[in-house]
Formats: structure tokens, C-alpha cells, sequence
């Protein structure tokens, strides 16, 4: 067992791992952080993806022992304490930019990296950046059409 | 996933140390390594981390050559490869943003994925490899499916390209995957001109030497008119056939020159 140590939503946490145990595994059974979900664990959907100093990355496919040292934000950090929603939160609810919300933690934090280096994507620069993040229930429309009202753009999209 | 002790190296002589031994084996960005490791196809008892070596991340470029750590995202090299902006371009084209962030170029390079994107680039540039012991031409590197000629324990610290007049990749994309279905990479250079093709073979990552020559003469699409490639020895798979993907290695060609200029 290694002892780890990071940052996760601004706070200092620690725990004793497995070389094998993975970052979601740490997140969620060590820190009981659900909210990253994982939908595949074969490194394909994105449902589990969070930032590790600023990147998006799949927690699925970094070990926790990886991220020793590192700042990691979660879907549990976006929201404010009193539970508002952040930005991009509350525009996915008033775009229904998920049905089940199995896939929406990863939508999520993917829209936040992407928006961090490109702050007004256009729609095609949206449905590229997503390529990693699937969705089963929506068709993707309603997502990006969030991801254009979050970053103060026109939500007509083509595809309606 | 089978347990394993982890290390952490900061230099490239003590990754070296560390590899010593049958069981051990280095970790790059962990993207087909980690998932190959959960469904227990490997199954090592030390994994060496690459990412923390400061002297095996990075792009530089000076004297018509672009030069990357081996331990280099394919993110850093889509955004730092900028003097040969067919690789930048390749790079940032690579799975997913998630999987950019985390995937090295030693990686896939050592991986040698029939389908990759970095291998044809390599073999089409002429690139060097350069390892911890020893450089190796990238003719010389690639050795059929999967196989390429590193050592047990030897390291991809650094793979130097020269930058050639003008070059181009054409991914056809196998969207399930996101790798290649069919990848062409052409690079015209004052020697003459450098065709490889990845996804195609059974062989892995080759070169086509007919349009090479044809290319080499006139560099131009028109060039390549009647020249056609041999379906036999062509990957066949539920995602095509093996004359299909022989079409397309002709197709994609055509569209890189034009797209090279
Ligand atoms: C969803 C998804 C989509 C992908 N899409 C593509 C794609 O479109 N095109 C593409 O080309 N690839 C794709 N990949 C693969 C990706 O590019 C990997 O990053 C790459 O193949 C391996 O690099 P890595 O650094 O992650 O290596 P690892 O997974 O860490 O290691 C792979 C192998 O290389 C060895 N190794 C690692 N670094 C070195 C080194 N410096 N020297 C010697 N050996 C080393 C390891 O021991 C291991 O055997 C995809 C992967 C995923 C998960
Ligand atoms: S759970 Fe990590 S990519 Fe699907
Ligand atoms: S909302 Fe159900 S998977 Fe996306």
C-alpha cells in the first residue's frame, strides 16, 4: 500500500492505495465522491472524467498513485456551497441537457476544460471536443446547445 | 487488474535501473496500457512511470528538425509541434481530448498499434528514434503488428523528425474507436518523396513504394492514376474488407498530396 495525498474541490484528503487501485475507485470508494461516474471502465465513454492540475482526463485510466500531489476537481466542486448550480450546470438543466444523467458528471467537466481554452466554441468545435464523452438517452443536441448557452451564444443550432 | 509495486523515477538512468527484470515494464500516459493491464493481457509486477522524467517532455524545434521527449503528451505536441504542422495536426487528431492529455508519443510509438497514427507519421518522416542506449532509423524501427525493435526495458526518450518541405496525414476515421481506419502520411522532402500507410496490413505500418516513386517524379495527384494497391495481405475486419482499405490507401494518398500542396 502507498499513502497518497492531493487536493480534490480545494481540499487536502489522503489514503492509503494499491499501486493497482484506480483514480475513480480513490474518488469514489475511498472518498465516497459518486458523482464521478464510471459507465465503462475500458477507457471509452467518458462518464468518469475529471481535471488533474487543470487537464481533463479519464479517471478511469490514471491511477490514483499518478494523481499523488496533484489538484483534482470533481463534479462535487462546481456547484456553490448553498447548492446553486455553476454555469454550465444550470445551463445543461434549462437546455435538458441530459435525460438519465449517467454521462453528465463527464459532460461536465469536459465542457469546463473546453470552454477554459476556448471560451466561445462554435458548434462544430463543441461536437468535436466531446468525441470521448457518450451519451445513450440524448442525441447530443440538447448537450451542445447547453454548451452554447453556458458560454453567452445563440442556442439555435442546426440541428432543430 | 493484477497488484504491482509502482516507481516513480525523475531521471532517465534510474527508469533504466528500475526496469531491470522480467516483470517490469514503463508506464507512459497509461491509455493502452492500463486498460490492457484490467483485462489481465499483462500482467506486470512493476510498473516504471515515465512522467515524471523532465528530460523526456517537451517539443523543440531548431535546424529543420522537431524534436520530442518520448514522454510527451500528444496534446503538448498538438499545441508545441507547430514548425511541422502535419504532426501538430496528427497529433491533436488522436483519440479524444481526455486521452491526448494522458498519451505519449513514446507510448504509442513502443506500442506500435496496427492503427496508430504516430507510426506512419515516424516512418514517412524518417524520423530517429532515440532510445535510453541507442538511435534507430524509423525504416529500421517498426517491426509487423505490435512488434518493433526495442529491447527489453529499453526507453523511447526523445524521437527527432526532420521537417520535410511538405507533408500531410489523411486518418480515415473508424469512429467507434477514434483510431484509424486507414491513415496515409506523405512527406516531400529534397530526396525525394515518403508514402506510409497505417490500419492497412497485416504487416503493421509500411511504406508504398510505387506511389513513392511515382510521387518522387511528379507531385501531383495525377501521379498516382492508375497505380492501385494489392488487397492481399489487407487487414479484413467487421469494420471492412481487406480491398476496401486497399482502396482507401489509394484514395487517402491522392487526398494527402493534393492537401500537401
Ligand atoms: C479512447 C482511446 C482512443 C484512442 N485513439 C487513438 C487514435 O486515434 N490514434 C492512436 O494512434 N492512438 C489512439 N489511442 C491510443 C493512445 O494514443 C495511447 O496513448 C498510446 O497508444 C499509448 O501511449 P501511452 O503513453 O498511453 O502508453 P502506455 O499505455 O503507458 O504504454 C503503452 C506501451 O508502451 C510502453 N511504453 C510507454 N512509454 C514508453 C517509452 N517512452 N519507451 C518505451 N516503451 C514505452 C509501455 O510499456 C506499454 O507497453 C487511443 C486510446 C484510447 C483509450
Ligand atoms: S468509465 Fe472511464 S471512460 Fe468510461
Ligand atoms: S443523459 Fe443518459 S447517458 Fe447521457
Amino acid at each position: 500500500m502507498t499513502e497518497v495525498s492531493m487536493t480534490v474541490n480545494g481540499v487536502s484528503v489522503g489514503g492509503s492505495v494499491e499501486g493497482r487501485t484506480l483514480l475513480s475507485s480513490f474518488l469514489r470508494e475511498q472518498l465516497g465522491l459518486t458523482g464521478t461516474h464510471v459507465g465503462c471502465d475500458t477507457s471509452q465513454c467518458g462518464a468518469c472524467v475529471v481535471h488533474v492540475n487543470g487537464d481533463a482526463v479519464k479517471s478511469c485510466t490514471i491511477l490514483a498513485v499518478e494523481a499523488n500531489g496533484a489538484e483534482v476537481a470533481t463534479i462535487e466542486g462546481q456547484a456553490a456551497e448553498d447548492g446553486t448550480l455553476s454555469v454550465v450546470q444550470q445551463a445543461f438543466q434549462d437546455h435538458h441537457g441530459l435525460q438519465c444523467g449517467f454521462c453528465t458528471p463527464g459532460m461536465v467537466m469536459s465542457t469546463l476544460a473546453l470552454l477554459k481554452d476556448n471560451p466561445k466554441p462554435s458548434e462544430a468545435e463543441v461536437r468535436k471536443y466531446l468525441e470521448g464523452n457518450i451519451c445513450r438517452c440524448t442525441g447530443y443536441h440538447n448537450i451542445v446547445r447547453a454548451i452554447m448557452a453556458a458560454s453567452g451564444q445563440d442556442v439555435a443550432i442546426a440541428a432543430e | 487488474m493484477y497488484e504491482f509495486e509502482f516507481e516513480t523515477p525523475a531521471t532517465v538512468a534510474d527508469a533504466v535501473a528500475a526496469l531491470q527484470g522480467d516483470e517490469a515494464q514503463a508506464l507512459g500516459g497509461g491509455q493502452t496500457l492500463l486498460p490492457t493491464m484490467k483485462q489481465r493481457l499483462a500482467s506486470p509486477s512493476r510498473l516504471v512511470s515515465l512522467s515524471g522524467i523532465a528530460e523526456m517532455s517537451g517539443v523543440s524545434a531548431d535546424a529543420g528538425t522537431v524534436s520530442i521527449g518520448g514522454a510527451t503528451t500528444h496534446g503538448a505536441v498538438a499545441a508545441g509541434a507547430g514548425a511541422y504542422p502535419a504532426l501538430a495536426d496528427l497529433a491533436g487528431h488522436i483519440g479524444d481530448p481526455a486521452v491526448r492529455n494522458r498519451g505519449t508519443i513514446g507510448g504509442s510509438l513502443a506500442n506500435n498499434d496496427p492503427s496508430a497514427d504516430y507510426p506512419a507519421a515516424a516512418l514517412a518522416s524518417g524520423a530517429t528514434i532515440v532510445t535510453n542506449a541507442r538511435e534507430i532509423a524509423a525504416d529500421d524501427f517498426f517491426d509487423g503488428m505490435f512488434g518493433t525493435a526495442l529491447n527489453e526495458g529499453e526507453i523511447i526518450t526523445r524521437v527527432n523528425f526532420p521537417v520535410p518541405e511538405a507533408a500531410n496525414y489523411q486518418k480515415f476515421l473508424q469512429p467507434a474507436s477514434r483510431f484509424a481506419l486507414v491513415g496515409v502520411f506523405v512527406a516531400r522532402t529534397s530526396d525525394g518523396v515518403r508514402v506510409a500507410v497505417t490500419g492497412a496490413s497485416e504487416t503493421g505500418v509500411h511504406r508504398w513504394s510505387e506511389a513513392e516513386a511515382a510521387l518522387s517524379a511528379n507531385f501531383s495527384a495525377s501521379a498516382l492514376e492508375g497505380l492501385a494497391v494489392d488487397a492481399d495481405g489487407m487487414i479484413s475486419d467487421l469494420h471492412g474488407s481487406g480491398a476496401y482499405r486497399a482502396h482507401l490507401v489509394a484514395v487517402l494518398t491522392k487526398r494527402a498530396v493534393m492537401a500537401a500542396g
